[in-house]
Parts: C-alpha cells; sequence; structure tokens
C-alpha cells in the first residue's frame, strides 16, 4: 500500500508545558501570599551580593528563601545560608538557565510560611530570559563594569523584567559609564520598568531597594483578600 | 544556548501529535521563531537536526518562518511594526502620535505550526 502523506496543522506554544507549569507554581505561591523574585543578569554582576544585602535589610520582619541556581557548587547557597536564610541550591550540570521544571521539583521543600522567595538565575543575561519560573516579579541586574549600552543589546532580558537594578554604582567615579543613557536606553525598551541605583558595598539604594519589595508583597496580599 | 532545551520540548509535542494523529513518520517540522524570541534561527536548526535522531521524525525537514516584531500604542491604539528592536535609531515611540507607551504584541513567540506525516 503506497504511504499517504498529510499535513496536520498544530499551532501549539514550543514553551507551553514550561508556561503551564511556571502559572501553576505563581497560584500556589501567591494563594501562599509568597512573592517570588526572578534575578537575571551576567555571571558576576553582583546577584548574590545583593540577595545578601536584601536579606539583611529584610530577615527580621519577613520570612525569607533562596533558590539558587548555578552550573556547579553549593557556594552561593552557602553565602545564603551563612547569612541565617534557608537556600536550595539546583545544580544545572551546564544547562543555561533555569526552568519551571527545575523550580517544581523542589517545591515541596519551599515552606508554604515564607513572605518572600528570591530565585537567582544561572547567570546569564540572555538564556534566562526565555523561561517563566513562576515567578510575580522579575529583576534584571545590570553593573556598572560592564557598560551603559547592554539593555539594547541584550533586549529580552530588559522585555521581560519589572525591575532594573543597576549594580556596583560605588564605581560610577572610577569608569565610563553613564547612568542617563542606560536608564533612558532601558526604558525605551521597557517604559514600565522600575529603576534602582545600587551598591552592595556602600548601602545606597537598598533601603529603596527593599520599600519596593515590600510594597509588592502587600500588593500581591492585597490581591489576594 | 538554550536552544537545546527549548527543542527537547518541541519534539514532546511532535510525538504527540504524531501518535495522536496515527502517523508512521513526520517528513516535515515547520516553526514560528518570533523575532525577539531569544532563540538563534542557526542554533535552533543544528539542535533539530541532533535530537530528530531515533525519533519518529528522523528524516524530518525543519522549516522555520520568523516572526515580526509587532507594537500597540497604547494612546491611539494604532498598530506599530518594526524590523529591528535593537537598530540604535528606533526610538520606540509611535511614528503616528509620538507617544512613549508602546506594548509589544508579538514577535516573542515559539510555535509549532504544522507537521506533515506519513500514515
Amino acid at each position: 500500500m503506497a504511504k499517504s502523506k498529510k499535513e496536520v496543522l498544530v499551532l501549539e506554544d514550543i514553551l507551553g508545558s514550561n508556561k503551564k507549569l511556571a502559572a501553576s507554581i505563581r497560584q500556589k505561591l501567591r494563594e501562599n501570599g509568597i512573592l517570588a523574585v526572578n534575578l537575571l543578569s551576567s555571571p558576576g554582576s553582583g546577584k548574590t551580593s545583593l540577595l545578601e544585602k536584601i536579606g539583611f535589610c529584610l530577615k527580621d520582619r519577613y520570612r525569607i528563601g533562596v533558590i539558587e541556581g548555578d552550573i556547579e557548587t553549593e557556594r552561593d547557597a552557602e553565602r545564603i545560608r551563612k547569612i541565617g536564610l534557608p537556600a536550595w541550591q539546583i545544580i544545572t550540570h551546564g544547562a543555561c538557565h533555569l526552568e519551571a521544571k527545575m523550580i517544581a521539583r523542589i517545591f515541596d521543600r519551599i515552606p508554604a510560611d515564607l513572605d518572600f522567595l528570591f530565585i537567582e538565575n544561572v547567570g546569564n543575561l540572555v538564556c534566562p530570559a526565555s523561561f517563566d519560573l513562576g515567578e510575580s516579579l522579575r529583576l534584571v541586574l545590570l553593573s556598572v563594569p560592564e557598560g551603559d549600552d547592554k539593555p539594547r543589546k541584550y533586549p529580552e532580558a530588559f522585555i521581560t523584567s519589572q525591575v532594573f537594578v543597576i549594580t556596583k554604582c560605588d564605581l560610577l567615579p572610577h569608569l565610563p559609564f553613564d547612568v542617563e543613557r542606560v536608564i533612558r536606553e532601558a526604558r525605551e525598551i521597557n517604559p514600565k520598568l522600575e529603576v534602582f541605583k545600587t551598591s552592595a558595598l556602600s548601602g545606597e539604594g537598598l533601603e529603596e531597594l527593599c520599600a519596593f519589595l515590600e510594597k509588592k508583597l502587600e500588593e500581591l496580599r492585597r490581591q489576594n483578600a | 544556548m538554550h536552544e537545546l532545551s527549548i527543542v527537547a520540548e518541541l519534539f514532546t509535542i511532535i510525538e504527540e501529535k504524531a501518535r495522536e494523529a496515527g502517523a508512521s513518520r513526520v517528513t516535515k517540522v515547520r516553526v514560528l521563531i518570533g523575532e525577539i524570541s531569544g532563540v538563534v534561527p542557526e542554533l535552533f536548526r543544528t539542535a533539530f537536526h541532533s535530537y530528530k535522531k531515533g525519533t519518529i521524525a528522523d528524516r524530518a525537514r525543519l522549516e522555520i518562518k520568523i516572526t515580526r516584531v509587532k507594537f500597540r500604542c497604547l494612546r491611539c491604539g494604532k498598530e506599530i511594526k518594526t524590523r529591528d528592536i535593537s537598530s540604535p535609531d528606533f526610538s520606540h515611540s509611535c511614528p503616528f502620535c509620538g507617544s512613549k507607551e508602546v506594548e509589544l504584541q508579538s514577535g516573542r513567540d515559539l510555535y509549532l505550526e504544522k507537521l506533515e506525516l506519513e500514515t
């Protein structure tokens, strides 16, 4: 019998299963009143240092947990545990980003009574932007030494984030980094971006950022009520 | 290089759809890749052809259609198309009313559009 060929229209989102899983994670976290924050940036731009400082700032008043995504080692989780916060390390063994299924695998270990759940993605300004993890808020970090031309070079990370945190601002007097330009270009790509200028070393901008996170937690809980 | 993870998801859908249709082989796969989806078509192609070995689509051709970026102006409601979001002279303002409040409508999505099957 001759083989017959036919064409089938599918029109299915290739990342649909990740999106579905992320949506169910988001719903569970929201029901428990947990604000989940996904942090995206290049390696070495200061995600863990910023989390240490946010942790210090908020830990007396809130319950905080941190998921650390790295290609290898527990080093970041160990840093977070040192300041007295629970941290769960996801080692991706080579994968350049976290996916919702990786969060789902460790979800049972996350206490339901947290206030904030921070997810530090694998250091990479490209790939993590494509994967929803079920967060309520996405932060993109850019450190002063990386240069002020990055938002337009890596648009997806800036389009999909709600908050843009400029880190290592204590280095501004030493480097040709135009803060106004970077903010302008980031907002040209995403006009709704909230911007914070911070330094984990000097403490600049951390109070404002923490106050913003507290406000977002309140908003989430008001929506639940 | 997250294209391989995405191709792995694609094959989950391909195998499910082929099974549902009672196909013995998938001969063509057509995908839609958003211009700013973060996926590089050439890397996607390489990942596809190395992943397909030993699957129901082991001899399948891959067709890629790039879907262009589209914005909508939040003030005047008009649709704005642009070829290149990263071009330095693209200011993301509405060419019709000048508003900076524009919202991305498409260009980020990844879809399996259709399959050609042998039954």
